[in-house]
């Protein structure tokens, strides 16, 4: 076991230690190797997924459809006037927004909660560590699955303890209710994104020097002026990315959805990726669902940029 | 509240007014604080662990009772019933061994590919790394309808719709980012002096590769291959559009053939299929807990 303690990553790993000039000269000098040791995985990157990329991007500004023998041919900008008018795409961009904003935000809150817990010295922290990376570790289709156990109307658990409990008639049909639906769906989102968060940000807790800590606390700051003085700066670049990284994948979500509701009831959780799949597997349009996609990725690189311009602005100093 | 003062304390030497009230309240404050945190600490696991619990325990109820209005929390008859169904219903067999099998070549040739490349990019501080390090952040960002269209065509041309081997290379491709960011941490953690060592003793540069830097990697190898496996096991987006024929088809995707039929009785199988389906992912999961935790440290903070 002694690799192992060899090779786990420490803090302070990641910067290089000083070289010598003829060290560096030497590793410079073998730039043909570096090309050589990247071609394995580069190939497979730019057939499979660089050049698949540049290829659906030029697809939306054609006409193509699945299996169809005629030819493909140019349409500029007609599929984006298209969508410009389509009010469905919109609504489920707008419905894909709420779920992205929601489940984002409210993983990060009860994530943070979570993780500031673990770190402390409590009793049964270790069985609370080891659920949180249970959900990490399912398939979003049972995930998907096991919550419409939950929600189920008759034989669900959520329903026969609002029973018990004389909250609710306790005839909810949760999934199937056009008010409930995208609540329902956002809280099985942030239960499945959760674990991941609250591991990421334990460790960049990890960080938080304790000295600073114990210094804040002889001074007399309580719990929360710590968190926000000595705590948070910290943290925030971890939360700064992890918040952007979740934002994207929750916005780009597609399994979890598909299997809970397929975007039912009337199309009040359908999100722009079942959307655009839809358009595309169903209808066979193909070049129509790639300008879908074109959106969505502009509107997420927008949204990106002014998040994270701050943090840039910061790191350029 | 002065009375609540300790007389130790009040004795200090030079009292100054105002930290004088905090001692107690402090004290006071800690245990209320403590009890919160407990409090707080099982709702989480309260939230964390009731489906689970549910899946558990629906897998293991026998028909008539999931048919009853009024569902209890455990069992109250066991039965591996549902299993036997679940198994009768679906090839589920079958979907295992085309995950394993998928799901193991996929892991085996992204490892393969990405440990050179993650070596160059760690060691090589170049426009070559540098953009494969803005590959691997950008690639996050697109949605997968527009990677899958141009793939779907792609592939179609090559003969690999509906095939495994389509679908192992479009998993070694999908899982490269992450297994290439996972690498890069562990190659980080190699010294450098041990490389200029071997150099000096006259090893090549392919040569150190492969004796020294290597098997100091081989723990993180493991870690990062049964993380790509899990990944890989547990995909279901491209294994739905890639895979039409039911006896190429993959875990996830069987699961969703239960889906359809929604009577009481059959949430019993559904419930039994899933956590078999569960189970290769959480048992890797339980051999990498520390593994992640340890590698989000080094990754996630440099971030």
């Amino acid at each position: 076991m002694s690799a192992t303690a060899a090779t786990r990553p420490r803090p302070g790993a990641g910067t290089p230690p000083p070289r010598t000039a003829a060290a560096r000269r030497r590793m410079l000098g073998l730039d043909r190797d570096a090309w050589f040791l990247l071609l394995p995985a580069l190939i497979p990157v730019l057939v499979l997924s660089v050049g698949p990329l540049l290829y659906g991007i030029s697809l939306a500004f054609t006409d193509a459809q699945s299996g169809v023998t005629r030819s493909t041919s140019f349409t500029g900008v007609r599929n984006f006037a298209d969508l410009r008018l389509d009010s469905l795409f919109w609504d489920s961009f707008r419905i894909g927004l709420v779920w992205a904003v929601c489940v984002t935000a409210l993983q990060l809150l009860l994530a943070l909660g979570l993780a500031l817990l673990l770190n402390q010295n409590l009793r049964f922290r270790w069985l609370a560590r080891t659920l949180a990376l249970v959900p990490w570790a399912m398939p979003e289709v049972v995930v998907g699955i096991m919550w419409r156990l939950v929600y189920n109307p008759d034989a669900g658990i959520l329903n026969n303890t609002l029973r018990h409990l004389h909250l609710t008639s306790g005839h909810t049909d949760w999934l199937s209710s056009l008010s409930l639906a995208l609540p329902a769906v956002i809280v099985v989102g942030v239960w499945f994104g959760m674990p991941q968060t609250t591991v990421v940000l334990l460790a960049g807790l990890q960080n938080v020097p304790l000295e600073l800590h114990e210094a804040a606390a002889i001074d007399g700051a309580g719990a929360w002026r710590r968190f926000t003085t000595v705590t948070w700066p910290t943290l925030k670049p971890v939360v700064l990315s992890i918040t952007a990284l979740n934002f994207i994948w929750n916005f780009n979500s597609f399994g979890l959805v598909y299997v809970l509701t397929s975007g039912g009831p009337g199309g009040k959780t359908r999100l722009p990726s079942l959307f655009a799949y839809e358009e595309a597997f169903r209808y066979g349009q193909f070049g129509y669902a790639a300008a879908m996609g074109l959106v969505m990725v502009a509107v997420v690189a927008v949204l990106l940029t002014v998040f994270l311009r701050n943090r840039l602005k910061e790191a350029d100093q | 509240m002065s009375a609540a003062v300790p007389a130790s304390e009040q004795a200090a030497p030079r009292p100054v007014p105002l930290p004088q009230p905090a001692p107690p309240r402090r004290k006071l404050g800690r245990r209320a604080g403590r009890t919160g945190q407990y409090a707080a600490l099982l709702c989480y696991l309260v939230f964390l662990a009731f489906p689970l619990l549910w899946l558990v325990s629906t897998a293991f109820k026998s028909p008539r009772e999931l048919g009853s209005v009024d569902p209890t929390w455990l069992p109250r008859h066991p039965t591996l019933g549902n299993f036997r169904t679940a198994l009768d219903e679906q090839p589920l067999l079958h979907a295992a061994l085309n995950s394993l099998l998928v799901a193991g070549a996929a892991a085996l040739v992204s490892v393969a590919v990405a440990v050179p490349a993650a070596y160059a990019m760690v060691r090589f501080k170049g426009a070559v790394s540098r953009a494969g390090t803005g590959w691997v952040l950008v690639s996050q960002m697109f949605p997968l309808v527009l990677v899958i269209i141009p793939l779907f065509m792609v592939l179609k041309n090559l003969h690999l719709i509906d095939s495994r081997p389509g679908l192992v290379v479009v998993y070694v491709v999908w899982t490269l980012p992450f297994v290439l960011w996972m690498l890069q941490s562990y190659v980080r953690a190699v010294p450098v002096s041990l490389e200029e060592a071997a150099a000096i003793d006259g090893c090549g540069r392919l040569r150190t590769l492969r004796s020294v830097v290597l098997p100091l990697l081989a723990p993180g190898l493991v870690a990062t291959l049964m993380f790509a496996f899990v990944t890989a096991w547990n995909e279901f987006f491209f294994a739905l559009v890639l895979l039409k024929t039911p006896e190429k088809q993959t875990m996830s995707v069987i699961l969703t053939h239960f889906t359809g039929a929604e009577g009481a009785a059959d949430l019993g199988p559904l419930a039994a299929a899933s956590l078999l389906a569960t189970i290769p992912s959480l048992v890797f999961f339980a051999l990498l807990q520390k593994r992640l935790v340890g590698g989000m440290l080094s990754g996630a903070v440099k971030g």
